[in-house]
This record gives structure tokens, C-alpha cells and sequence, in this order.
């Protein structure tokens, strides 16, 4: 629709958006410079410890002058700045922005470690695990999107997910309590897209509907039975799995390879989904069906088949997801236990441009500021928790906005396929 | 019998035979099928998930239908009783004539008005949203942000009469509601942003908004939790009986508001174009109606409706603001919108029936033992059935309307 021929214009190479992007490195630049440089004293140190708590890994910590390492960080995007406004980084602009952004959270951290001590691989790490329902949530809304339908519902599925998880892992074991969760997902987008492919409901509202349920029927069901016999709210939790040769590689094998199925999974996942999604017979229908369905169904793809299929696998994503919640983290069920993350795995989505590695990097990145919001306290810099963790919601909002790029939607997303 | 004897009775049952089919296409009958489709499923879920149910169908398979009834109807019986009042202990108090003790009886059906109130302010929030074309899911975040503006002033402004001090709380709610709309507004406006994802972003930044400002500037300097210090006495919504009775003039208020949206929607120009924008962009656009201008302005005035929600709750309810004080409002009058067709009379008419039914559930979840989430089950079963009505259609064999006139149009996922 309109939005696309408007993204053609807003394209990497307009000059507006060259020099938009190149005085946001520069002013990201005076940023580093005027706030963390200037306030700092010289000769002051700063500590990274690169070893995660509990892992067994020997590295030394980081020690090095704050001073100097902010200075060249904003050298380096005040460069960057130059570079864009005179000729322009193309193609590699959003890279080139990824750079900076994080330059400035490195400074950040050096600035607000300064004079103490920081456990960077244990922030690293917990970003990673806090990403892990985001990314699922967010690989979820992909394989719907990307056929066409909205799903605003993953809160709901993981939800619900959460809970048959725990009530099925406690009746029977973990791998059956996953399975079921996996399946109770698939049934609600199931009904989804019953609701949203033949009944033609706004997908809005049929997304909202099934929430409500989710909330209701979980929260009901918890209060009537898991409360009182705790016997049922006692699944156990997949235990953590040190890869072999993987987790011995220095720094990076403690934060990536010693963890629960979870994180694998969605490492599996990524590469699973960005390889269906792109390099298959089934991916190129998915998305014809997303971006022009009259013209697929033209070609003779079964419309309806396809949203179908992807609707519900994008519900089993959720619904493992969900389970994350019960049998990856907590061990139990708690009434709204995902507290938004299906939300915030929507906007990673959006954030990520509807394809799996950019969800994975915006549930990074999220993920990284839900970590830092809880180290706050301990880094007694004034800025409080409460306010750090607006940033995903508000960087969403950015995005969407199309302030840093256009976001590319696929274009039937969210409409109802009549055939004629 | 004559010829003519003959035609006059085939007239006659055509008459009746007109009526109904009159009846099963009119949306009435639909939303009344609704509730009631709802209400069903929702005895059934209470009978599955009893115990003794089972127990009983050991006995005999209509020994455990009985108790199965049994248990959706004391539910709902005792429902009834939270929501309304004990006809029989109403009915003993008059004749005893202790005025407590008559106000004790008749407290759940004023409780139930007082928890209407929100409902009608956030339900017309989202209402007007639906008008044209857009999905306010915001409402419970500009309730927070109404509501945090509103104790600012109650609290803050000091030496007013309550005349002038209890209208500029509520303004104060009502902009501090605006804000948070204007912002989703202006980015749908502007760059297209769709306001769902917007409003549900907003949601969150409002909820650690009011978290930061109540263990921050807020924060009862008095008390150890995130609670704000009680509003001045000038700022209060006047109560019209005694305690325990909590109903206020919030209730009038809201009516009144109610019957200005109307006012508004139907009978002004303006809210025509907003309607005709809302149903139909292009056509609106090429009528020469300024689309911008009239999204971002509905917009306004939807979070500033739910923002009066908020205000409502702190002078008429609570006299402060504590973290969570909104048990779900604005999400709720999604389902409220929907149920009430985005017309203001159908919105209040649903919003007191949530009141009824959310005010019931916390009797019910004390004296009879269900989670009071069982609303919200309702709720879902009842919107499903709404929001698709085919499905109501094909179980009571209901025929097709010719138009759907209250179809919700809502705008799609990008942008325009």
C-alpha cells in the first residue's frame, strides 16, 4: 500500500537521510565527549570482570584507564559523523549505526563503572537469557507476519504455554509439560486463525480476544486448583547443559554455551527459520502470501493453507516460548508471570524488521537494558531503574516512527484474504 | 371458509413471520446472544473445573449434571447477590428500619455504579478510538498518566474551593490523558506509526512512569510504600450517602460526558468527519477532510476521556494514587467498546453491566469461592461471539443482516 512507495524514497541512499544519520553520529559523538569525558577525572580505572558469576573460566580482569577509552570512543563517532555527512557509509549505514549505538553504550559503561568494578560477561550473559523469551515471541509474530497475519497475541499463547507447561510437567515430566505447551500455543493461534482467515474478524480484535481468554483462563485456573494443591505447580526445570568443546572458548563460552535447552533452541531456531524463510520453496510461498496474496493465489498457492500453517507453527513458537517461563526459569506458574513479554517480543519484531536475527538483536538489546536496569543500583549512577527501562518501549516507538529507517512490513499484513 | 378468510390469515402469520426475521437481523438480538452464549459457556467452564462435579458423575451420569448446575447456578446466584444486593436481606432491613443496616444491604448495587463509573469514561475512550478507525489500546496507560496529573493538582494545589479545585483536577486528568493520546496520534498522523503498537509501548512507559513518581516526587513523604499522600479534602468528588456507601457524583459526571460524545459524534459536523474518516480515509480525503488534523485531535480526546478514568478513581474513590490502583479498566473497555458498537449509549449501557458483573465476581470469588478471572472469560467468549458474528449466526440459525452498519473498521497494520 502507500506506506511502500513511500519506503522507496526513504531508501538507504536519499541524501535527507545521509545527513539525518550523519549528524546523529556526530551528536552521539558530543554526547560521549561532553557528558562522559568532561565529568570524568583523569587517572581514573575501570574494572570489567570478563568471567560470569558460577562459571569456572580463569581471565583476568579488565583494568584500563576510563579516561583515554571514552576519548577514542568519541573520536572514532565524531570519524563516523564526518565520513557520512561527506560521502556517505550506502549500504552500511544501519551497521555503521549499530557501531556507534554501541560505542556509546560501551562509554556508558565505562563512564558509569569508573573508579568501581563491573561484571561485563555476567551482564552480557543475563541480556542473553532475558532475550530468550523476546526472541521466541518475537520469531513467533515472524512466522505469522509474514503471511499476513497480525498476532498480537503472543502474550496470550505464552501465557498459556507458561501454564500447561507447569501443570502438564508436574503431572507428568518436563520433555511431555514442553510438548503440551508447545501444543496449547499451536491451539489458541489456532483459533486465531480460525477467527482472523474464515471468519474475516479483525485480527486485531480477534488477537485482543484471545489475550483476554489467556489472561483469564490461566490466572482462573491457577487460583482454582494450582494454589491449592501445590503438588500440580511442580515441574521441575530443564537442567543446564555445558557444551562440550564450546564452553571451554574464553569469554564467549560461559556467556553462550552453559545454558538450558532454551537458549539453544533458539540459536537452532534462528538459523532454522532465517534458512526456511529465505532459502526455501516453503519461505518464498509464506512470504508471497504476506506481501500479494491475489498474486499468489494467482500461481496457484492455497492462501488459506499457507496462513494456516504459519499461523499455527508461529503458535508452537509461542507456546515453547511460554514454557521458557515455567520449565527454563522459574519452576513454577505464577498469574501473569510473562508480565508484557509477548509485547515486548512484538516490538522486537518490528524492531528486527520481521526477520529472525534482526528479532534476536533488538531481543539483545532489549534483553541488555532489562540487565543493565537491574545493575543500576549497584552501579549508583542517578539514573533510576524505572526510567532505564522505558528505553526498549521508546526505541520501539523511534523505530516505528521511521526516524532511524523505515521499517519494511510485509505488505498484507493484517488483512483478511477474500478470495473471488 | 372463504377466499378471503384464507388470505387474511396467511397475512397474518407473513406478519409474524416479518417480526422475526426482523429480530434475528437486528445487531440487538446478536449482542444479547451473546452475552448469553457467553454466560453459558462460562457456567459450563465453573461446572468442569469442580470437583465434587466429578465426584457426583461417579454416583450417576444425572447425579453429576445436577451438581454441575448446581455449581454454575450458585455462581451465578451468588453473582447476583455481590452485584445487586440480597433481595431478602434487603428486604429485612427495611422492615427493621436501621438506616445502617439499610444502607449495608443496598452498599453492592451503589459499589457496583462506583465501579461502572471508570468503565463508562474509559469505555467512551476507546469508543471514540473505534469512530475513526483507530485502536486505542492505550487506555489503561492514559488512565495512569491521567491519573498521576490529577493527584499532582489535588494534592499540590492547596486553599481552593471545591467548586474550582475538584474541575481543575478533572482537567488536569483530562490533559494528563490527552498527552499520552496526542503522541500515538501524531505518529500515526505524521509518519504512519500504527497506534497499536504505539499505545501498547505508551502502556508500559506510563506504568514505570507512575512507578518512578510514586518512590519518587510523589511518594507520600509521610509513609515508607508507593503510595501518594491523600488528595486535599477541596478536591474530593462529593459522596452522596454514608458509609459504607461509596457512590459519588463521578457516576452523573460520567453520564454527562457520555451524552456530550454523543453530542459530539452525531450531532456536530465535526464529529461526522471524524465518523466518515474513520469509516472510510479515501473517501473522507477526497471530500477534502483534513485527516490529520481530525486522527490526532480523536486521538486527544480519547486518552483524555480514559485519563478522566484515572481522575475519577483518585477524587471519587481512592483520595490518593498507589501503584496498580487500576485493576485492568482500560483493557477492559476494548471488550466494552466492542460489546457497546462504539455508540455512547450502548458504552455506558455495557460499562454498567461490567461494573455489575466485575463488582459481583469479587462477592462471588468470597462467599462461593470462584477466581474472580472468570470475568474475564466471559469477557473473551462474549467478545469472540461479537467480534464474530457468524459464529452466533450459525448456532441460533440467525440470518444474514443486509449491511453490518456497526462493523468496526479499523485502519490497517501500515499506516494510511
Amino acid at each position: 500500500m502507500a506506506t511502500n512507495n513511500n519506503s522507496a524514497n526513504y531508501g538507504q541512499s536519499s541524501p535527507t537521510r545521509r545527513r539525518v544519520m550523519g549528524i546523529v553520529f556526530l551528536v552521539i559523538a558530543g554526547l560521549i565527549y561532553f557528558i562522559f569525558s568532561r565529568t570524568l577525572d583523569p587517572g581514573v580505572q575501570t574494572t570489567f570482570k570478563m568471567v560470569p558469576g558460577g562459571s569456572k573460566q580463569d581471565i583476568p580482569d579488565w583494568i584500563f584507564n576510563s579516561l583515554p577509552l571514552i576519548n577514542i570512543l568519541a573520536g572514532l563517532s565524531l570519524l563516523a559523523g564526518g565520513y557520512q555527512l561527506a560521502r556517505g557509509f550506502k549500504k552500511r549505514t544501519n551497521l555503521v549505526l549499530g557501531l556507534v549505538g554501541g560505542m556509546f553504550i560501551f562509554a556508558f559503561l565505562t563512564w558509569a563503572t569508573a573508579d568501581g568494578s563491573l561484571n561485563l560477561a555476567g551482564l552480557i550473559r543475563s541480556a542473553l537469557v532475558k532475550a530468550v523469551p523476546l526472541t521466541l515471541g518475537a520469531m513467533s509474530g515472524v512466522l505469522c507476519e509474514r503471511s499476513g497475519v497480525v498476532n498480537i497475541a503472543i502474550e496470550g499463547m505464552m501465557l498459556t504455554g507458561a501454564f500447561v507447561g507447569a501443570l502438564v510437567g508436574s503431572l507428568t515430566n518436563i520433555y511431555i509439560g514442553l510438548l503440551a505447551a508447545v501444543l496449547s500455543g499451536g491451539l489458541l493461534a489456532a483459533v486465531l486463525a480460525v477467527l482472523s482467515i474464515k471468519y474475516k474478524t479483525d485480527q486485531i480484535i480477534s488477537g485482543t480476544v484471545i489475550n483476554i481468554f489467556a489472561t483469564g483462563i490461566t490466572s482462573f485456573l491457577s487460583a482454582r486448583f494450582l494454589q491449592k494443591y501445590q503438588e500440580l505447580n511442580d515441574p521441575g526445570r530443564f537442567p543446564t547443559i555445558k557444551v562440550p568443546v564450546l564452553s571451554d572458548i574464553p569469554f564467549i563460552g560461559p556467556i553462550m554455551f552453559e545454558h538450558n535447552i532454551f537458549v539453544y533452541a533458539v540459536f537452532i531456531f534462528l538459523i532454522v527459520l532465517t534458512i526456511a524463510l529465505y532459502y526455501t520453496r516453503w519461505g518464498l510461498r509464506t512470504r508471497s502470501v504476506g506481501e500479494h496474496p491475489k498474486a499468489a493465489d494467482t500461481l496457484g498457492i492455497n492462501v488459506f493453507r499457507t496462513r494456516y500453517v504459519s499461523v499455527i507453527l508461529g503458535g508452537f513458537m509461542a507456546g515453547f516460548g511460554g514454557a521458557y517461563f515455567t520449565l527454563g526459569s522459574v519452576g513454577r506458574f505464577d498469574e501473569l508471570m510473562t508480565a508484557g513479554r509477548g509485547f515486548i517480543g512484538l516490538a522486537a519484531m518490528i524492531f528486527g524488521n520481521w526477520n529472525p536475527f534482526g528479532s534476536f538483536s533488538a531481543g539483545m538489546l532489549f534483553g541488555f537494558f532489562d540487565a543493565l536496569a537491574s545493575k543500576m543500583a549497584i552501579l549508583k549512577v542517578a539514573i533510576p531503574s524505572e526510567i532505564m527501562l522505558m528505553f526498549p518501549y521508546l526505541a520501539t516507538m523511534v523505530i516505528l516512527a521511521g526516524v532511524v529507517g523505515r521499517s519494511q512490513m510485509p505488505a498484507a499484513d493484517g488483512t483478511p484474504y477474500e478470495k473471488e | 371458509m372463504s377466499e378471503n378468510e384464507k388470505t387474511q390469515d396467511k397475512k397474518k402469520k407473513d406478519a409474524g413471520k416479518v417480526f422475526l426475521e426482523e429480530v434475528s437481523k437486528s445487531p440487538l438480538t446478536l449482542t444479547i446472544l451473546a452475552i448469553i452464549s457467553g454466560l453459558i459457556l462460562g457456567g459450563l467452564l465453573v461446572a468442569v473445573t469442580t470437583v465434587e462435579v466429578y465426584e457426583a458423575f461417579d454416583v450417576s451420569f444425572w447425579e453429576g449434571i445436577k451438581t454441575g448446575a448446581r455449581a454454575a447456578w450458585s455462581t451465578y446466584e451468588a453473582l447476583f447477590y455481590g452485584s445487586v444486593g440480597n433481595p431478602g436481606k434487603i428486604i429485612d432491613a427495611i422492615k427493621g428500619g436501621d438506616a445502617e443496616e439499610i444502607r449495608r444491604a443496598v452498599n453492592p448495587f451503589f459499589e457496583s455504579l462506583v465501579v461502572s463509573t471508570p468503565y463508562i469514561f474509559a469505555g467512551l475512550a476507546v469508543a471514540l478510538g473505534f469512530r475513526v478507525g483507530l485502536f486505542n489500546i492505550g487506555a489503561e496507560g492514559q488512565i495512569y498518566i491521567g491519573a498521576a496529573a490529577t493527584v499532582t493538582a489535588a494534592i499540590f494545589l492547596k486553599g481552593l474551593p471545591a467548586i474550582v479545585h475538584i474541575p481543575v483536577s478533572l482537567l488536569a486528568g483530562f490533559i494528563g490523558g490527552g498527552l499520552w493520546g496526542l503522541v500515538p496520534g501524531l505518529l500515526k498522523a505524521t509518519t504512519g506509526g500504527h497506534e497499536v503498537i504505539n499505545t501498547i509501548m505508551m502502556n508500559y512507559i506510563a506504568f514505570r512512569l507512575s512507578e518512578f513518581l510514586l518512590r519518587g516526587p510523589l511518594k507520600n513523604p509521610d509513609g515508607f510504600t508507593p503510595v501518594s499522600a491523600p488528595i486535599e479534602q477541596s478536591a474530593r468528588l462529593l459522596r452522596l450517602f454514608d458509609s459504607p456507601i461509596r457512590f459519588h457524583i463521578g457516576f452523573f459526571i460520567a453520564l454527562f460526558v457520555a451524552f456530550l460524545v454523543y453530542l459530539l459524534l452525531f450531532k456536530t459536523t465535526w464529529g461526522y468527519t471524524l465518523r466518515t474518516v474513520g469509516a472510510n480515509p479515501r473517501a473522507a480525503k477526497y471530500a477534502g477532510m483534513n485527516i490529520v488534523q481530525t486522527t490526532v485531535i480523536a486521538m486527544v480526546l480519547s486518552g483524555g476521556l480514559a485519563g478522566l478514568a484515572g481522575a475519577n478513581e483518585v477524587l471519587g474513590v481512592n483520595h490518593n494514587l498507589a501503584l496498580a490502583f487500576s485493576s485492568g479498566y482500560g483493557f477492559d473497555a476494548i471488550a466494552l467498546a466492542l460489546l457497546g458498537k462504539s455508540n455512547p449509549v450502548g458504552v455506558v449501557l455495557s460499562a454498567i453491566m461490567f461494573g455489575f458483573l466485575r463488582n459481583g465476581a469479587i462477592q462471588m470469588q468470597l462467599s462461593a469461592g470462584i477466581p474472580i478471572d472468570i470475568i474475564s472469560v466471559l469477557q473473551a467468549f462474549i467478545l469472540a461471539f461479537i467480534a464474530a458474528p457468524a459464529i452466533i449466526r450459525t448456532i441460533y440459525r440467525l440470518k444474514e443482516p443486509d449491511i453490518d452498519i456497526d462493523a468496526v473498521t479499523l485502519r490497517g497494520w501500515g499506516g494510511n
